[in-house]
C-alpha cells in the first residue's frame, strides 16, 4: 500500500517537471521552434527532391534561379539536400545525447556511491576530459572507418566525462540527505537506494545536460564533416554538404550558408531550450552559471 | 603551500599516464589489423609488414606499453610513417601559427568579454544584459567554420578590407602584415570563447555585487567604475580564470577547424593532412602534445588561484 502511495507521488512530481518547464518562455519558444525543424525534417521527403539527383545542365545555379537554395557542383538541389540533413543532424544529436547520457549515468552512479571505484574511475574521467574532444574524434574515426556508428561513438567518447562529474556530484549530495541514511539504516539494499532514491535527483540535471550534449554533438558532426573526417561523404549530412562546398566558396557561398545557417538556428533552438530548462528544472546550476 | 604545489603538480602525473594509455590502446584495440588500416587500401604486404615492425606492434603489449612509455618520458613522440622525420620536429616546425592563434584568441576574447561580462552583470535585467546574453548563446550555436565563411565573405571578399587566408609569420615578415592575416581568424575563434567567458564573467559579477563589501565600499562614496574594477572584479577572478582553462581544450578544438578555413599551416594542418595520410604516429603524438598542453595550462591556473585570491591558502 505505502509503495503505491510513493508511486503516484512520484508520477505526480514527474507530470509537474513538464509543467513547470513549459511555463518558462525560454522553454516554450526554443521548443516550439525545435517542433517546426523535427517536422520539416520528418515530412522533407514529401515536398523535396531526391538529394543525391545529379543534373549537370543546372551546375552552381544560384538560389530562386533553381529551386530555394540554388544548386551545387553537381547540379543537386541544396534545398533538398538541407533539408534531408537536418535529419541525420538531429539524429545523431539525439543519438549522442541518449547514449553519453545512458553510460554517463551509470559511471557516475558507481564512481558516486562507491568510494573505491571512485578515484580510478574520476582519473580516468579527468584523462578524457584533457583531451580535446575533435582531435580524439578525428582518431578514432581514422583508425574505425567513417561509418555512422562510429560517428556517433566518436563523438559520445568525449562527451562522458562530463556527465559523469555531474552525476557524481547529485550523487555525492544526495547520498548525505537525511532520506537515504533512513533507507540504509532500515536495510534497503544499495541497487534499490541507487534506483528509488538517487536516480530520481539525477533526471533534472541529465535532462537539461542532455540538450547541451546534443547541441554540441550536431556542431561536432558538421565539423567533422566539414574536415573531411566525419560520415561517409555520400551522405548529405549538413557538414558534408559544407565541406563540398568549399571548393566553390568564392562563385558560390549558398552552399555553405543555408546548411551553416540551418545548423546555427537548430543548435542555438536546442540551446535555448536547454538554458530555459536549467533555469526552471534546476535552480542550483541556474545560482551557479546565472 | 610548497606541499600543497608538489602535491598538485604529481596529481599531474596519473592523469597523464591515463592519456597516454588511452592514446596507446587507441590504435591497438581498434577493429582489423592497425597495421593495414594505417598502409590503406592500396598497400602490398610488404608495406603493412613494414609499418607493423615501425609501430612495434609485433611484440606483446605490455612490452609495447612500457617501451613507448619510456621513449615518451624523454620527448620521443614517434616517428612520422611518411616523412619519416621525428614527430616532435613536425610538431615545432609547425607550432609557431597555432600559438600565436591561441594568443591572440585568448587575449581579444577576454579584453572583450571581461569588461561586456562585467557590464550585463552590473545592469542585470536590462537590455544591455540581455543582448549580451543572446549573444552568448548564439555564439555557442554557430559552428566555427561557418562563422569563418561569412567573416571572408563580408570584409574579404566584398569590403576587401582583409587577406581571404595565408599566414605571415611576424618574425620574418613583419608585424603589420601578421596582423592582417590573423585578424580574421583570431575573430573567428574568439566569437565561442567570448560567450563563454562573457557569461562566467556576468554570473560571478552578478554575486560578487551582493557582497556587503560591495555595500561598504559604495557607502564609503567610491565611484561605481572602482567599486566593479577593485571590489566586484577581482573577487570575481577565480572563477572566470577557470572558465578560460576549460575552455583551452575548445580552444585547441577551434584552432584546427580555423586553420582548415583559413588556409594556416599550423598544428591543425598537420593532423588533418596526417589523416588523410593515415601517419598514425603523427595524429598519436599530437593528441598528447595537446593533452599534455591543456594539462599544464590547468597546473598553472590552479597554482595562481593562491595569488589572485589571497583569501585561499593551502
Amino acid at each position: 500500500m505505502a509503495e503505491i502511495a510513493i508511486q503516484t507521488e512520484a508520477d505526480k512530481s514527474q507530470v509537474s517537471i513538464w509543467r513547470i518547464a513549459l511555463k518558462n518562455r525560454s522553454v516554450f519558444w526554443g521548443g516550439l521552434l525545435l517542433v517546426i525543424i523535427v517536422v520539416i525534417a520528418v515530412l522533407g521527403g514529401f515536398f523535396t527532391i531526391d538529394p543525391m539527383k545529379i543534373n549537370p545542365i543546372s551546375r552552381l545555379k544560384p538560389p530562386g534561379e533553381y529551386g530555394f537554395f540554388g544548386t551545387d557542383q553537381l547540379g543537386r538541389d541544396v534545398f533538398s539536400r538541407v533539408v534531408n540533413g537536418a535529419r541525420i543532424s538531429l539524429t545523431i544529436g539525439i543519438a549522442v545525447a541518449v547514449v553519453s547520457i545512458v553510460i554517463g549515468l551509470f559511471t557516475g552512479l558507481v564512481a558516486g556511491y562507491f568510494r573505491y571505484m571512485d578515484a580510478v574511475i574520476m582519473r580516468v574521467m579527468d584523462g578524457l576530459m584533457s583531451i580535446p574532444a575533435i582531435l580524439l574524434a578525428i582518431a578514432l574515426i581514422s583508425l574505425s572507418g567513417a561509418t555512422l556508428t562510429t560517428v556517433v561513438i566518436a563523438i559520445v567518447i568525449p562527451e562522458i566525462p562530463r556527465v559523469v562529474r555531474l552525476v557524481r556530484s547529485v550523487v555525492l549530495t544526495v547520498r548525505e540527505e537525511p532520506y537515504v541514511e533512513a533507507a540504509i539504516s532500515v536495510g534497503t539494499r544499495t541497487w534499490p537506494i541507487m534506483v528509488r532514491h538517487v536516480l530520481p535527483n539525477t533526471i533534472a540535471p541529465l535532462i537539461v545536460q542532455a540538450t547541451y550534449v546534443c547541441g554540441s554533438a550536431m556542431l561536432t558532426e558538421a565539423i567533422l564533416g566539414f574536415l573531411g573526417a566525419g560520415i561517409p561523404p555520400e551522405i548529405p549530412s549538413w557538414g558534408n554538404i559544407m565541406s563540398e562546398g568549399r571548393t566553390f566558396f568564392q562563385l558560390t557561398p549558398w552552399i555553405i550558408f543555408f546548411p551553416g545557417a540551418a545548423l546555427a538556428v537548430t543548435v542555438l533552438a536546442v540551446n535555448i531550450v536547454g538554458d530555459g530548462l536549467r533555469d526552471s528544472l534546476d535552480p542550483r546550476i541556474a545560482r551557479n552559471m546565472r | 603551500m610548497l606541499f600543497y604545489i608538489i602535491k598538485r603538480i604529481l596529481m599531474t602525473i596519473p592523469v597523464m599516464v591515463v592519456v597516454a594509455l588511452f592514446v596507446f590502446l587507441m590504435l591497438r584495440l581498434s577493429p582489423g589489423d592497425p597495421a593495414a588500416v594505417i598502409a590503406g587500401d592500396y598497400a602490398t604486404a610488404e608495406d603493412v609488414e613494414r609499418i607493423r615492425e615501425q609501430l612495434g606492434l609485433s611484440e606483446p603489449i605490455v612490452v609495447q606499453f612500457t617501451k613507448w612509455l619510456g621513449q615518451l618520458v624523454q620527448g620521443d613522440l614517434g616517428t612520422s610513417i611518411f616523412s619519416n622525420k621525428p614527430v616532435a620536429e613536425l610538431i615545432a616546425q609547425r607550432i609557431e601559427p597555432t600559438m600565436l592563434l591561441a594568443l591572440t584568441t585568448i587575449l581579444f576574447s577576454v579584453f572583450v568579454a571581461v569588461p561586456l561580462g562585467t557590464l550585463a552583470a552590473y545592469r542585470a535585467g536590462s537590455w544591455v544584459d540581455r543582448v549580451v546574453m543572446l549573444f552568448s548563446v548564439g555564439g555557442f550555436s554557430v559552428p566555427v567554420f561557418v562563422l569563418g565563411y561569412v567573416l571572408i565573405y563580408v570584409l574579404s571578399l566584398n569590403l576587401k578590407l582583409l587577406p581571404v587566408q595565408g599566414y605571415r609569420s611576424p618574425f620574418t615578415e613583419g608585424i603589420g602584415p601578421f596582423l592582417a592575416h590573423i585578424t580574421l581568424p583570431t575573430l573567428t575563434l574568439s566569437v565561442i570563447f567570448i560567450a563563454l567567458i562573457a557569461r562566467m564573467t556576468r554570473a560571478s559579477v552578478i554575486e560578487v555585487l551582493e557582497e556587503d563589501y560591495v555595500r561598504t565600499a559604495r557607502s564609503k562614496g567610491q565611484s561605481e567604475f572602482k567599486v566593479l574594477l577593485r571590489h566586484a572584479l577581482r573577487n570575481a577572478a577565480v572563477p572566470i580564470i577557470t572558465v578560460i582553462g576549460i575552455g583551452i581544450a575548445l580552444l585547441i578544438g577551434g584552432v584546427v577547424v580555423t586553420e582548415s578555413v583559413f588556409n594556416i599551416p599550423g598544428l591543425g594542418r598537420l593532423v588533418l593532412d596526417a589523416v588523410l595520410a593515415r601517419d598514425y604516429p603523427i595524429i598519436q603524438g599530437l593528441i598528447l602534445f595537446f593533452s599534455f598542453v591543456y594539462i599544464l595550462l590547468n597546473l598553472l591556473i590552479d597554482l595562481s588561484y593562491s595569488l589572485l585570491d589571497p583569501r585561499i591558502r593551502y
